[in-house]
């Protein structure tokens, strides 16, 4: 089976820092793949520049998704393809019901997946269920988007928007920081739900702690801007007792996360 | 340059849809204005003495006066021998149906959209549509007649209701008001006229669209509305400008009188030609609009969405003099390219326990400058007076401007005033997440914008709101929310 997300050797810049310094990934579809890493590493960046931000810019290296250039594509091709980002920290839209919003989204996929709008009550339906699912207040869903949320409300909104519009490829980036442990339970209910053999996450986060509750396939320590280590869940619970100093000693096996998938 | 900065570029840079010329036979006089000039103007239009002597008095003092220079705005100086002061659309008698409408005016109203069949006889909308200088097209107004409520034009109330007329013009703005109302006070060629009597409450919306035609046409329109007490209206106001270089003079002047628990709802689209993307051309839109909540328990509220002319100089406000009166400004100002907006409104408080909420919105997009301008007073008075005021700047792009000054005196210790003020840039940011949501950026800033503006907007009535939607290039909110 082709593979969901083929990263090779992604080297991005931003101005003219280089931030990727050669990330090899592959992500199957049905598989969690767990990117760890400590500040500064390039986790973020990877995030953003999958989703086709502009502020980087890749200077070398293919992204391959579903087999097509990924690269090439505008952000909203690429969402309406089906890549989720789940951002670190979602903007607010003043004025911009959460529900119109969401609606909005839901029919440019579909309109551009050649599918008829969604009806009005089957939306709302739905809304209604994924809120319910991520324990999400029915007074947030009709709010402006992320005006006056919480920090941990935002991350539950990015979750809710999530479920609603079931991506293929979720990128979830540090979408437990800050949050509390009944937060974080909502929040992997969430991911687990949408959890199956068409779909691919990546995980991004700064502690083990969440993979407690979304338990990955495959751990990926993010160093430097590059992968420098790769294991099963076990390696999270590594990290966690000994800290990043310990893998960041070691020398750069750049080669590690391309052979080990 | 980043692709989402370009395709907000494209978006703000979208040519005016709106430009082009009928070509009718107008009946003009020379340009240049004196007093034979207005002597004619007011002989071609039947009026009696005593308007004259006015218009003659507003003209003389008008002579003694110079032109406001404080605004925040740039033109060069405005040549008022150059301007035609009369032009009237060739016709021997007023229509007496929609059918005896010149093909041509016809035509144009419906490149415009709007149909008058459809603006009357399906939407139930009145429309007193004034092309030019001269009303041609009033309907509804047997209805409306019924009721007792008077809506026509300007001349003709001044034909058939003279003392309503006489004791309400210049009441709220006198001819010596400014620059710009007191020529408009000598030389006004038409408007419209309304008058609501006790205890009626208007059925339908009252709308009249403006349309500056025949070309270097100073349009000088005077409006006047009086809801009498316990009366109710909501008065449309909306306008379109077809495309030509020379820049055109529009010094309107627009009284509103409420008196005892009246409530007066004036809602305006202003879609003049704002020139073209280099600054060329354009209108200058000089407007004086001020209503009186005379009565005690009155209310005049004045919604407003500014997206055309090269220059605005514009501030509806309320002097608010009858106890427990309430005054309300909900504006939207666009300035795009090189369009300069200077708008606001004063609040002014003489009653006890009045009390005014203003909330603005300035969009600022290309080279535009839009400055929001208010005054909130309240005399010695106003015991108990209350004010809100909200200023929201939107920035879109990095050559454009917005400034605030707002104003406030107090005389009277009782006084409650609030004034909040943000100033925001439409970030890459925002059309990121939107992107990233599978929303295109051309939708991502409608949507922005709109929600931007919502508090506004809500205020229109729906059908207004829908054509302001579409002037601020915006598809679907606000039909849903």
């Amino acid at each position: 089976m082709k593979p969901m997300l083929e990263i090779k050797n992604l080297h991005a810049k931003a101005g003219c820092v280089e931030i990727l310094k050669g990330i090899n990934l592959t992500l199957k579809a049905g598989e969690v793949h767990a990117i760890m890493g400590p500040n500064g590493s390039g986790k973020s960046t990877l995030s953003h520049v999958l989703a086709g931000r502009e502020t980087y810019v890749v200077s070398e290296g293919e992204v391959l998704y579903q087999g097509r250039n990924l690269l090439e594509m505008s952000p909203e091709e690429r969402a309406c393809e089906g890549v989720f980002l789940a951002f670190q920290y979602p903007v607010e839209i003043p004025g911009v019901n959460n529900t119109y919003f969401l609606k909005a989204a839901m029919n440019a996929i579909r309109k551009h997946r050649g599918q008829e709008e969604l009806d009005a009550m089957d939306f709302l339906a739905l809304v209604r269920q994924r809120a319910k699912l991520v324990q999400m207040d029915e007074s947030l869903i009709n709010r402006p988007v992320n005006e006056g949320f919480s920090g941990g409300e935002k991350k539950r909104n990015e979750i809710f928007q999530m479920t609603v519009l079931e991506p293929r490829l979720a990128i979830l980036d540090e979408t437990d920081s800050g949050l509390d442990i009944d937060a974080l339970k909502v929040v992997a209910n969430g991911v687990n739900t949408l959890r199956g053999p068409e779909r691919a996450f990546l995980v991004i986060t700064h502690y083990q702690r969440l993979l407690n509750y979304i338990v990955p396939d495959f751990v990926h320590v993010l160093s430097e801007g590059r992968i420098v280590r790769s294991g099963g869940k076990e390696l999270a619970l590594e990290l966690e007792a000994k800290g990043y100093g310990w893998i960041e000693k070691e020398p750069a096996p750049s080669r590690v996360a391309a052979e080990f998938v | 340059m980043s692709t989402s900065t370009k395709n907000i570029e494209e978006l703000v840079n979208r040519e005016y849809k709106y430009g082009f010329v009928t070509d009718i036979e107008t009946d003009s006089v020379p340009p240049g204005l004196n007093e034979d000039v207005i002597r004619l103007i007011s002989a071609k239009k039947q009026e009696p003495e005593w308007l004259l002597e006015w218009r003659l008095k507003a003209y003389r003092h008008w002579l003694t006066m110079t032109e406001p220079t404080w605004a925040n705005v740039h033109y060069p100086p405005i040549d008022y021998q150059g301007i035609i002061y009369y032009s009237a659309p060739k016709q021997k008698e007023g229509p007496k149906s929609l059918d005896e409408i010149d093909p041509e005016l016809r035509k144009t109203y419906e490149k415009l959209g709007i149909s008058l069949e459809e603006q009357g006889r399906l939407a139930g909308v009145a429309v007193d549509a004034v092309f030019d200088s001269v009303s041609v097209a009033t309907t509804f107004k047997k209805k409306l007649s019924e009721m007792g409520i008077l809506f026509s034009s300007f001349s003709e109330a001044v034909r058939e209701h003279p003392d309503l007329v006489r004791k309400y013009l210049g009441s709220v703005v006198p001819y010596s008001d400014n620059f710009f109302a007191t020529l408009n006070s000598a030389v006004f060629t038409d408007g419209s006229f309304v008058y609501v009597p006790k205890g009626v409450r208007c059925p339908m919306e009252l709308s009249t669209y403006f349309r500056i035609n025949a070309s270097a046409t100073g349009q000088f329109e005077r409006t006047l509305i009086v809801a009498d007490e316990g009366s109710y209206v909501s008065y449309l106001e909306g306008c379109t400008a077809p495309m030509r270089d020379e820049n055109q003079l529009h010094a309107a002047v627009v009284e509103l009188v409420a008196l005892d628990s009246a409530e007066i709802k004036y809602s305006t689209i202003q879609n003049w030609y704002p020139g073209d993307k280099n600054g060329k051309g354009g209108i200058y839109n000089f407007v004086t609009k001020r209503g009186k909540c005379a009565g005690v328990n009155s209310k005049i509220s004045w919604t407003q969405v500014e997206t055309g002319s090269a220059i605005t100089w514009k501030y509806p406000s309320c002097i608010l003099v009858g106890e427990n009166s309430v005054g309300e400004f909900y504006s939207v100002a666009l300035a795009n390219n090189y369009q300069q907006a200077d708008t606001g409104t004063k609040m002014i408080h003489i009653g006890r326990n009045t009390r005014s909420t203003i909330i603005s919105k300035g969009i600022s997009a290309g080279h535009g400058q839009n400055t929001y301008r208010g005054l909130v007073k309240v005399q010695k008075s106003a015991v108990d007076a209350r004010n809100f005021s909200q200023c929201d700047s939107l920035l879109i792009g990095d050559k454009c401007g917005a400034h605030t000054f707002p104003y406030i005196e107090v005389k009277n210790p009782t006084a409650q005033m609030e004034h909040e003020a943000t100033t925001s840039k439409i970030g890459e940011d925002q059309l990121f997440y939107c992107n990233q949501r599978g929303i295109s950026t051309e939708d991502a800033m409608t949507m922005i914008v709109n929600g931007f503006c919502r508090q506004v907007l809500r205020k229109l009535p729906m059908e207004f709101a829908v054509e302001a939607q579409k002037l601020l290039g915006i598809s679907l909110e606000g039909s849903v929310g």
